[in-house]
């Protein structure tokens, strides 16, 4: 074959191609079309439940909202006026001291997954996806063994704990693959100017970590924040004014649990107030930890 | 040899350069050797056997084709391969007359005389201009400001960064340009005064511009600390370096150390025909 024949039948077949190409163009748009309708659909149907529960929890909670409503103490059914002051509280100090425990180990635990290897490491990733997997009440009954039946009552540091160990698995892995996002060659440069391993991972490595590690964490206390079943065995809610964490407090999901399967009308709508309320916290939560990553994140590059 | 060529070596300029009589620069004596260098990853050698002698004050450049071993040499000689679990490395190391991989020497130490340039700059993202160059001080210890400062200021001139930093020393080091960035990893390395800097193909990430700003400084900089510098570009060997060593893959994939001479008679007039063959491009 000479190189003229060759170019010749490279020719042909280009004509060809370019003929079955133009022939099924219009099939081909049909079918995209008909593609990008279907994941439009399903996108659709995927979002119906997500905006149903937060207009629903709108539609029936928005009513209670009032200045009171985040000011005052409960008061009994039938008693108009009272809020759910003591919850916020209530919830603020036990998912304080949960994060509060429960992030510097995280990180440490993430920190140390991410910079060494090692059949250890394997056995804490693992032991880190089984509790990761853990039903959040067996947690609870945990807690309830471990704090409540050896203290003798409930307490809200019962349910810090729960909630803690809820948030660990969470931390951990989120700190561990912002760490290891982290491009080795810093590692490597720190390292080249005769510093320490340790030293290196707390001043080099963590900082560039930073936006993934709040990200991690945020979303982490957004689901603590939300969780019963931990609670529901430790904490066991109060109608006073609590801040005693060795004694039983309110706490928001507590509310929402406790008031909800009340008969009456008035507790009912405490309820979905403080349900609409919890939504907000965590809707707060995780954009604000999108947010503050984008921010710290752009600041770097 | 200090003269840019821009142009391949030809057969006809090797011809001519034979003709002259060589005077290979005074080698002095030796800031690292080694005996016998191995690196294996889960025991597959990627480099072996090899021999050969650093000189102090002067640039030494390891060349060689793609899989030739020179990074992996490179990395051996600051002990960079003890993050790699599975790599492991045998033969004999010296700096001066300390064994880097006996058990007296500690790896940060060893490091703190032996520094690093990367492939990719990468200044600490996190850290301003001026932290970036107390960096390697801060981590190892030094908090007196007047130190610091000192140091600062005496390697940000060292690596002809002074002048465009030093009104905004306070700013973060990403704002700088690929070049400057680069230069500011050299400041971070001298900073911390080793005696001997690794440079890892510094200009593979530049343009040209800046690839001639790091060239002169390299050049500048050997009174003050030697440099082992690998590189793709032959060009730039035998712009930057005085000494120069050609690696190989060999059979078993595992490179070698094909020969080792002054830069001008390793180009001019090579012993081994493999090197030959590597400098008129003929593969690599």
């Amino acid at each position: 074959m000479t190189l003229i024949e060759g170019q010749d039948r490279n020719l042909v077949r280009r004509d060809e191609i370019q003929k079955l190409a133009t022939a099924s163009e219009g099939r081909r748009k049909i079918y995209s079309k008909v593609g990008l309708t279907i994941c439009g659909l399903f996108l659709i149907i995927a979002l119906i439940p997500l905006i149903s529960v937060l207009a629903y929890t709108v539609q029936r909670g928005v009513h209670a909202w009032s200045v009171d409503f985040f000011s005052k103490l409960p008061t009994p059914a039938g008693i108009p006026g009272g809020g759910i002051w003591n919850a916020i509280v209530g919830s603020l100090i036990i998912d304080g001291i949960a994060a509060a425990v429960a992030i510097p180990f995280g990180i440490a635990c993430g920190l140390f997954l991410a910079e060494s290897d090692g059949p250890i490491v394997g056995t804490v990733r693992f032991a880190t996806d089984v509790l990761s997997g853990v039903p959040s009440i067996i947690l609870g009954i945990f807690a309830y063994i471990v704090l409540v039946i050896s203290l003798g009552h409930f307490s809200a540091i019962a349910g810090s704990f729960a909630i803690g160990v809820l948030m660990l698995p969470i931390i951990i892995r989120a700190s561990e693959t912002a760490i290891r996002s982290v491009p080795s060659t810093l590692r490597e440069a720190g390292l080249s100017l005769g510093s320490r391993h340790s030293t290196v991972s707390r001043r080099v490595i963590l900082p560039a970590a930073l936006p993934g590690l709040i990200t991690g964490v945020l979303l982490a206390v957004a689901r603590g924040v939300g969780e019963t079943a931990p609670l529901l065995f430790t904490v066991i809610g109060s109608e006073y004014f609590a801040t005693n964490p060795t004694q039983p407090m309110a706490a928001l999901p507590l509310v929402v649990y406790g008031d909800g399967i009340q008969a009456y009308p008035d507790l009912q709508l405490r309820a979905w107030g403080t349900a609409l309320f919890l939504i907000c916290v965590v809707l707060v939560l995780s954009v604000g930890s999108r947010l503050i990553a984008a921010r710290l994140g752009r600041v770097k590059r | 040899m200090t003269e840019p060529m821009t142009e391949p070596l030809t057969e006809k300029q090797l011809g001519l350069a034979t003709e002259k009589a060589l005077t290979p620069p005074p080698l002095g004596d030796a800031v690292m050797r080694l005996h016998n260098v191995g690196v294996a990853f889960g025991g597959r050698m990627a480099v072996r056997d090899v021999s050969l002698d650093f000189p102090e004050n002067q640039v030494t450049a390891l060349i060689g084709p793609s899989g030739s071993g020179k990074t992996t040499l490179l990395r051996s000689l600051n002990r960079m391969h003890d993050l790699t679990r599975s790599a492991k490395v045998t033969g004999q190391v010296m700096l001066g007359s300390t064994d880097v991989y006996g058990g007296s020497m500690s790896p940060t130490l060893l490091r703190s005389q032996v520094g690093m340039v990367f492939q990719r700059p990468n200044p600490f993202p996190t850290m301003s201009i001026y932290d970036n160059v107390v960096s390697g001080l801060k981590f190892n210890g030094a908090r007196r400001k007047a130190l610091l400062d000192e140091a600062a200021e005496s390697s940000l001139i060292a690596a002809a960064l002074w002048d465009s930093v030093k009104n905004r020393l306070k700013t973060n080091a990403s704002t700088l340009s690929g070049g400057e960035q680069q230069r500011l990893c050299i400041a971070r390395s001298l900073a911390v005064e080793p005696r001997v800097l690794l440079m890892d193909e510094p200009t593979s990430s530049l343009d040209p511009q800046a690839t001639k700003r790091i060239e002169e400084l390299v050049t500048e900089l050997k009174s003050r600390v030697s440099i082992i510098i690998v590189t793709h570009n032959m060009q730039q060997a035998v712009r930057v370096s005085d000494y120069c060593a050609f690696l190989l893959m060999g059979d078993d994939r595992a490179g070698q150390l094909i020969e080792a001479a002054p830069t001008t008679t390793l180009f001019e007039n090579p012993s081994d025909e493999r090197t030959l063959d590597y400098i008129n491009g003929r593969f690599g």
